[in-house]
């Protein structure tokens, strides 16, 4: 490749594990970083500001990577100005996609999250009854200010317009090393699209029945992973633990199946479906035996928004 | 005093932020750390059942990958009333000491070296993963992420997942663990072990033999005195999966210990009405305020507090590398913040030493991975997070569906002792109203050795936590704003 | 608010309610005006989607009609519909929608009566409740 390919990276409202997806790939993020010009990388590795930033040119940047969610003013502005300097936005990773895990704040008001860390919680000492304030003095004098808690999170497609998304909690490091070559080599789909193998967690899953030359049956029992352990190399859905492979993009490998664990949709949904937790609903109430297993299945929103409520038809808890 | 820059406020908003008050003269009156976020996981894991809640509460931090959800396991642990089976909490404590190898590595690395490599007052333009690598050349470079590898490897292997596992269940583990794979990971930890003694080889090699900086090191500036707690075995070792709290004042005395719920008698937790953070200081003591010096009810964990909180390592080659850390300072407990990069340092060794150790253990492979499990009601749970004592604690109904949860991550506990660290810095290099650039540097190596481990409070990697400092003059008006971002 | 009237959406099973509601038209039974009827061809057609997108376009109440156990077309579509539509219910519960504003019954072609009176007591238990908080903008908001 004769000229590197110039990246922008920002870890918006995430965890930081979209960034040490990419540090895990180890001796091949050495081998790869000739071929790239890092021109921003914030807040975490390179030491670029945002006003450095801001005065690049439009459209300067050939790839930007946005991880996290969008809750705060300062991440909407810089996704805006990712958007304008970069001719290819990504959204990195299942918090950038559909509002990942913290996405779940959206079934709670700000009220509720600051009762339960500045008065519920045990360990609390709050003989005041004090919450913190965007403005206040200390001691008579010293006049401090806090930006304000903002009420919900959003996916970067509710901010700007993006051209790929990529998902994963994060993304699995050897998948990171395919969408970065498929970057580098111009092999990307249609804008728009996800980054996918297009394959589902079942179809990459070894206990899927079909490869084991079974159908499917009804499921008879709605099972938690504490009730007993799962048949060995056995389909954990068929068995009642509700694993969110049949709608779920494969690109781990099928990661959490192959420790016993269900899947929980961290991959994304399956291309064309818009709302993965209703499209979980239909195929999951479909597959169960009778009415009554449905009533067992504990917490459902947490269970199938839970990577991607914000970006719901919904939303967020209406009131 | 004449207003230099004002800065619109707006968007100003994220990540961490220093108030600095200036007096008449110029001088230094009073500095405050800000935090300023907050995501609510108290609130939203209400409702989740207590087994889904590893996988979960460890998307708090990406970076400290295995800690919340190891913590809250042990805690779902003690809402069953069920000890792990032996085997499963050789696997826990496997891959914990695993992640202590790569986190560490990452820290050091990407923040700690950098820091002398360039110079603790040289602008940090390299300052990062990717100058570091120009610096060392590749092929270093190469070298150290490799070994650093077979961490995150072991990780994969046997929590499901290498960032935000899986594999952890209420009194057990989903997998066993194959004779293959023990073997495997036998083999890996010898490369943690080379990098474990290459790290502290580095840190002998570039701090130790410079004079300047060891001045630095060993100085007042950066020298916070208060409490440390830890954890410890029963002979009073460093722990990072289980053990025993100890706590020790200033001078090193033990002035507590606790397990389980009995956090609530030694911590409590200040709410600011001028941060997001609330700020623990140790109960029995009393809240004193945002002071240091004995007598202070403000404590410190990770690397450095627990080595100071310990009496020793519990394998061979760190046990050597403490010794000869306190041997050097002359004195115990250390105060001095830059040493937690020692600290650091020696953890990683011993935590490779620990893999090879469990890895050496064919019982490791027993079936006996999943314990039976009582009724669900109460429980905490409490480890040694890379950067300290994380607290995790649910009620849950007879279902094991979550009704409260109290979470203290370790950087919460440290929100005291970083205060104090930044306002001693700022004093130190802000004199008669004179400000530059280079004084938001030596601030920040103030909270530096911290490794505000970015993410669990305000969701940044090691590296740089992005920070705003607004100095104001006498009468409270603003008279320079500086931000690293 | 006086003037509020409610906007009900029925997702009508072609081989059942849908004739049930001709039937109930050719019968003079009188059911409100506040029904929109969209005919489906089974309610098992009727995916989460659909009930989500027309309570987040406007809709103060959604209805779903389907063939009595047993008597589905395509055999277990009805079934299928009441186990999607127990858990959608939950989920919209949670998330804040009275679970009042959306229901389920099984009514036959040749029920006309009952599907009037069915109709006229959910418009009844909608006005009860109110419009429907995720608001009319299409927007969520
Ligand atoms: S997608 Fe997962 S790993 Fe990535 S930032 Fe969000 S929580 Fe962290
Ligand atoms: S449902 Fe889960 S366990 Fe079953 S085949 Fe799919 S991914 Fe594998
Ligand atoms: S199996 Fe599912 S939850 Fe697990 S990593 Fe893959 S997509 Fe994510
Ligand atoms: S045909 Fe009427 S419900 Fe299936």
């Amino acid at each position: 490749m004769a000229d590197k390919l110039k990246l922008a990276y920002f870890l918006s409202g995430g965890c930081g594990g979209c960034d040490m997806a990419i540090v895990d790939l180890s001796e091949t993020l050495v081998d790869v970083l000739p071929n790239l010009e890092v021109v921003f990388w914030a807040p975490t590795v390179a030491d670029v500001k945002y006003k450095d930033l801001e005065a690049m040119p439009d459209k300067s940047i050939d790839v930007g990577l946005y991880s996290g969610m969008v809750r705060l003013g300062e991440q909407e502005h810089i996704a805006k100005v990712m958007r304008a300097k970069c001719k290819v936005l990504v959204a990195w990773g299942i918090c950038a996609a559909l509002g990942g895990i913290p996405g779940m704040g959206n079934m709670h008001t700000k009220e509720e999250i600051y009762k339960t860390a500045y008065f519920d919680t045990y360990s609390t000492d709050n003989p005041d009854g004090i919450t913190p304030q965007t403005r206040c003095v200390v001691d008579g004098k010293y006049e401090l200010t806090l930006p304000e808690f903002y009420e919900y999170v959003r996916p970067l497609n509710q901010v700007v317009d993006v051209d790929y998304y990529i998902g994963g909690c994060p993304p699995h490091h050897s998948f990171v090393g395919e969408a970065i070559l498929a970057v580098l080599q111009g092999k990307l789909p249609p804008p728009g699209s996800w980054i996918t193998g297009g394959k589902a967690v079942c179809d990459v899953c070894k206990r899927n029945p079909a490869t084991q030359g079974e159908g499917r049956e009804p499921i008879t029992a709605v099972k938690r992973t504490i009730d007993g352990a799962p048949a060995e190399g056995k389909c954990l859905l068929q068995e009642g633990y509700l694993c969110l492979g049949p709608i779920t993009q494969g690109d781990c490998g099928a990661l959490c199946p192959k420790v016993n664990i269900p899947c929980r949709g961290c991959g994304g949904p399956m291309p064309g479906v818009k709302d993965f937790g209703l499209r979980a609903i239909a195929a999951i109430a479909a597959s169960m035996e009778n009415e009554e297993l449905v009533d067992q299945i504990p917490s459902p929103v947490k269970l199938f928004y839970r990577y991607s409520l914000p970006a719901s038809m919904l939303g967020r808890k209406v009131k | 005093m004449k207003k230099i820059e004002i800065n619109p406020m707006t968007r100003l908003e994220g990540h961490g932020k220093i108030a600095i008050f200036l007096d008449d003269r110029g001088n230094v009156d009073n500095v405050f750390f800000q935090t300023v976020e907050l995501r609510g996981y108290e609130r939203f894991l209400q409702g989740m059942p207590i087994e889904e809640v590893p996988r979960t509460v460890s998307t708090i931090c990406g970076v400290c990958r295995c800690v919340h959800f190891t913590c809250s396991c042990k805690a779902a642990d003690a809402v069953y009333g069920v000890e792990p089976t032996p085997t499963a909490k050789k696997i826990r404590e496997l891959v914990l000491n695993a992640h202590y190898v790569e986190d560490h590595c990452a820290i050091l690395y990407a923040l700690g070296f950098p820091d002398f490599v360039v110079g603790p007052t040289a602008n940090a333009a390299a300052r990062n993963l990717i100058g570091l690598v120009q610096a060392v050349g590749a092929e270093t470079g190469k070298l150290v992420l490799k070994k650093r590898y077979a961490a995150v490897k072991v990780i994969e292997m046997l929590a499901g997942k290498p960032i935000h596992p899986v594999a952890i269940l209420p009194g057990g583990w989903s997998k066993q663990v194959t004779e293959e794979e023990r073997k495997e990971i036998l083999e890996l930890s010898k490369d943690m072990i080379e990098l474990g003694q290459l790290t502290l080889k580095v840190f002998e090699d570039v701090v130790l033999k410079n004079k300047d900086y060891m001045d630095l090191v060993t100085g007042d500036v950066y020298k916070v005195v208060c409490n440390y707690m830890g954890t410890v075995d029963d002979k009073n070792r460093v722990q990072y999966y289980d053990g025993t709290q100890r706590v020790v004042d200033t001078k090193g005395n033990e002035i507590g210990r606790f397990t389980g719920k009995g956090y609530l008698d030694y911590i409590a937790e200040r709410v600011l009405p001028w941060s997001y953070l609330k700020m623990p200081y140790i109960k029995p003591i009393g809240w004193k305020g945002m002071v240091d010096g004995d007598g202070t009810s403000l404590y410190c964990v990770g690397p450095l507090a627990r080595l100071n909180a310990a009496d020793g390592m519990d394998t061979p080659l760190a046990q050597e590398a403490y010794e000869k850390m306190y041997a050097t300072f002359g004195t115990k407990p250390v105060h001095n913040i830059l040493a937690y990069h020692w600290a650091r340092a020696i953890e990683l060794l011993n935590a490779a030493e620990k893999v090879q150790q469990l890895a050496s253990d064919e019982s490791i492979t027993s079936p006996d991975v999943r314990a039976d499990l009582g009724t669900p009601s109460e429980g905490v749970g409490i480890i040694e997070a890379c950067r300290g004592t994380l607290i995790h604690h649910y009620k849950t109904d007879d279902q094991g569906i979550v009704q409260e949860a109290n979470l203290i991550v370790a950087t919460t506990h440290n929100n005291g002792p970083i205060n104090v660290a930044v306002k001693r810095a700022a004093q130190h290099f802000i004199k008669n109203g004179q400000v530059d650039e280079g004084i938001l540097n030596l601030v920040e190596i103030a909270y530096r050795p911290y490794d505000i481990c970015l993410a669990c409070a305000t969701h940044a990697l090691p590296g740089r936590l992005p920070v705003q400092v607004d100095i104001y003059d006498s009468k409270g008006e603003l008279y320079k704003t500086l931000r690293n971002f | 608010m006086s003037d509020w009237k409610p906007n009900i959406v029925v997702f009508a099973c072609n081989w059942c309610t849908y004739q049930g509601a001709d039937l109930a038209g050719s019968l003079r039974y009188d059911y409100p005006s506040t029904i929109n009827i969209i005919r489906v061809p089974c309610s098992g057609r009727v995916e989460p989607e659909f009930i989500v997108a027309a309570l987040k376009n406007g809709a103060d109440g959604v209805f779903v009609g389907g063939c009595h156990p047993g008597d589905c077309h395509y055999k277990e579509g009805n079934y299928k519909a009441i186990r999607r539509f127990i858990l959608l219910k939950r989920v919209l519960t949670s998330m804040g929608i009275e679970p009042e504003r959306v229901r389920l019954e099984w009514i036959s072609g040749s029920e006309g009566k009952r599907f009037a009176e069915v109709m006229a007591e959910f418009d009844r238990t909608i006005k009860e409740i109110g419009p429907n908080p995720v608001g009319r903008d299409g927007n969520g908001r």
